[in-house]
């Protein structure tokens, strides 16, 4: 998840993209003569075009969601495509707001891609669903976290696989509640300072004065920040019961790594996660609770699937960004073959109609129609000690899912009141 | 205001840390560009690739080791870039010197994609080095002080080399007036190459230093090449001790402004580059450099 500003080089991004573009073409090209075999299926491919930042500090998780993707793609065709017609994959690097919608527009009117999948900035997913509405293409956004998203901007082509920053916050807030951490305590909380940070920040106030708690202090950090020790040592004297991280992308490695060199005695818990992040840190630096859709740790016998193929191919475990791109292209084919249509208004009525997907948890998951968020179960992930860390992927243990078996599936989803959508069109 | 104080001083120390970070990579950028007039944007680049041989290093040798070795395979990286592009750009255009180090740096950036991956990778405190130390109520990093110590001691040898042997005669000699140089017969190519290997040497030691304490990625390079360009700056153009100066005036000015008034943290060392410009157009302790005026 996490969220971008803008990243800065739409020059020397554009040159590359044409260049991986090439090569992915090429590749392509020789896999289809040399297994013949593999294609099967008939008629035009169906086009899908996928958008996500690849530069800046994005770029990491962009990494994840574009391998993903390309094996979803890769399982569907070798499965025989949609009804026959194979899938084909476009990618290309999301940059900034404003080339995201560039590249949106080109994906729809020249393209005719019948989907577009990808996006992990609020803001880029926000022109994208823009394009998407004009085009009537369905849009599904698969790392775009702010609540405003499903809330004002909500499009009526604009479907959500990623979370909304509120369902973060609920879902490891309960882990906090049971912990004795929220109610009377004083938290102290560090945001990342652009919007995502706000909207979370926005959030967890709410939450956490619900809940009888309080703030120490709550602080903005720039988000070129990498230095985090003056922070670290106002953390130390204020003493709070909670350190509370809002940041996003590689601030948060960086404030783990540091929070550890500094050894301070205070649990740390955060609103906004990816478990890159914690790879990054590594054992020893990653400490603390927070919330995440889902981990290859999910013991469900299509998440282990899923995280056997991914490995095999990447040699490393699947991101939670990389379910959410594998788990959207998978929808979208599930959509296309079920209505046997790749026509925008059509997928639409049918993801809006509660349609149940398999998402690698144990309850299916399906769309609201009110405001298009995927309603699927959570986790709150909390770090193991050093000495209990057995490999460098398996840093933490994990809660059952969120909610339980027993309790309703829309428990953590914004209610009507937090987030009011009025779709046209 | 006890408090305050306390914190300030614990933030002045940080920011000596910072600083001294900025001062290794700030120095070799200043030596190549004073020497032979070229602007390397790929000094970020070298950084980063420090910090991924410590990674790659430290099974073997310990965090030690990669100190001594990544800095020293950087060098000699440093030497095969300049053998065969700086030293066709040597006091030519700035600007061709400028895009083809810019490029460097978008090369290196990506090579370090392709073979490590977008996201960060994890790189702990040596066990020795790990804890804090208490002063009263101050609270230091143990790490962090080490670290100063060791780029106290590097840049020391830098001064010595520049200030006290026959090579830094030269070199010194050279930045004032390479012509004159030439004309007593002694060729300035050596040199230069010398203080290439050496400068990205620097910033690879940078890169081992902050490995531990910050996310290893491919654009770290970049994160950190305006601030080292601010030092140059400031300092100004050709003076060991300006640019000394002013990595010691950045750190502490970042750092105390982090306590006090985070948002503008960034934006005070442009501003305080601004003022120091305005008021002293060579940077503060800029020599006059008859080639860059």
């Amino acid at each position: 998840m996490t969220q971008g500003s803008t990243p800065k080089r739409p020059l020397i991004t554009r040159s590359l993209i044409t260049r991986r573009r090439l090569v992915q073409g090429g590749l392509a090209a020789g896999a289809a003569l040399a297994m013949p075999g593999l294609v099967r299926a008939q008629g035009a491919p169906i086009r899908i075009g996928h958008l996500t930042p690849r530069t800046g500090f994005l770029g990491p998780l962009g990494e994840y969601a574009v391998m993903a993707a390309q094996l979803a793609a890769e399982e569907i065709n070798a499965a025989g495509g949609i009804n026959g017609r194979r899938i084909e994959l476009l990618t290309e690097d999301s940059v900034n707001p404003q080339t995201a919608s560039g590249k949106a527009e080109r994906y729809v009117e020249r393209d005719k891609v019948a989907a577009i999948v990808g996006e992990i900035s609020s803001a880029s997913a926000l022109a994208i669903g823009q394009v998407a509405q004009r085009g009537k293409t369905i849009f599904l956004n698969t790392g775009a976290n702010s609540d405003a998203l499903r809330g004002q901007d909500c499009k009526r082509y604009m479907f959500h696989v990623e979370g909304a920053n509120s369902m973060y916050v609920k879902a490891v807030g309960r882990s906090l509640t049971e912990g004795g951490l929220v109610k009377g305590k004083r938290w102290y909380s560090l945001t990342a300072d652009y919007a995502f940070g706000h909207d979370l920040l926005r959030v967890a106030k709410v939450f956490m004065q619900g809940n009888g708690g309080t703030f120490a202090a709550d602080e903005l950090v720039p988000t070129d920040a990498t230095d985090f020790s003056a922070y670290l040592i106002k953390i130390r004297q204020a003493k709070p019961d909670l350190v509370i991280s809002n940041l996003a992308g590689n601030q948060i490695t960086n404030f783990l790594k540091q929070y550890a060199e500094y050894g301070l005695p205070f649990p740390v818990a955060g609103f906004g996660f990816d478990t890159a992040l914690a790879w990054g840190a590594g054992s020893g630096n990653f400490a603390g609770t927070w919330p995440c859709l889902w981990h290859h740790k999910v013991d469900t016998p299509s998440a282990k699937a899923f995280v056997a193929a991914f490995t095999k191919k990447y040699g490393k475990p699947p991101e939670n960004q990389a379910w959410g791109d594998y788990n959207a292209v998978k929808i979208v084919a599930k959509a296309m073959a079920d209505t046997g249509s790749t026509e925008g208004p059509k997928l639409v009525s049918y993801l809006e109609g509660g349609a149940k997907f398999d998402v690698q948890k144990p309850r299916p998951a399906y769309f609201r129609a009110r405001d298009h968020q995927l309603i699927s179960e959570m986790y709150a992930i909390t770090a193991l000690p050093a000495d209990k860390v057995k490999d460098k992927w398996d840093l933490f243990t994990s809660t059952p899912a969120i909610p339980g078996p027993n309790e309703d599936m829309e428990v953590l989803a914004p209610t009507a009141e937090e987030a009011a959508c009025r779709m046209e069109g | 205001m006890v408090l305050l104080l306390t914190l300030a001083v614990e933030q002045v120390v940080n920011g000596l840390f910072l600083g001294a970070i900025y001062l290794l990579i700030a120095l070799g950028l200043s030596l190549i560009f004073s020497l032979g007039g070229i602007v390397n944007l790929a000094h970020g680049a070298f950084y980063a690739i420090g910090a991924y041989l410590t990674i790659v290093l430290s099974p073997a040798l310990g965090f030690g080791g990669s100190l001594v070795a990544a800095p020293v395979l950087v060098a000699v990286i440093g030497l095969l870039v300049e053998r065969f592009l700086f030293r066709r750009f040597y006091r030519a255009d700035p600007i061709l010197s400028l895009l083809l180090t810019f490029g460097l740096a978008m090369v290196a950036e990506q090579a370090l994609r392709m073979i490590f991956g977008a996201p960060p990778l994890p790189y702990a405190i040596p066990q020795a080095l790990r804890g804090q130390i208490f002063v009263g109520d101050f609270v230091l990093s143990r790490y962090r002080l080490a670290i100063l110590a060791a780029v106290i001691v590097a840049v020391a040898c830098v001064w010595f080399l520049l200030q006290r042997t026959t090579f830094g005669r030269v070199v010194r000699a050279g930045v004032q007036n390479p012509d004159m140089v030439a004309a007593l017969g002694i060729s300035l190519k050596p040199y230069m190459a010398t203080v290439v290997g050496l400068s990205v040497g620097l910033a690879a030691l940078a890169g081992v230093m902050l490995a531990p304490i910050s996310g290893v990625h491919p654009a770290m390079g970049a994160e950190v090449l305006t601030g080292a360009f601010v030092v140059v700056v400031i300092g100004g153009l050709g003076s060991f001790w300006g640019v000394v100066l002013a990595a010691l005036i950045v750190g502490i000015v970042r750092g105390l402004m982090v306590l006090v008034y985070p948002g503008f943290a960034e934006a005070a060392i442009y501003a305080l580059m601004a003022v120091i410009l305005l008021v002293r157009p060579r940077g503060l302790l800029g020599e006059r450099i008859l080639r860059f005026e």
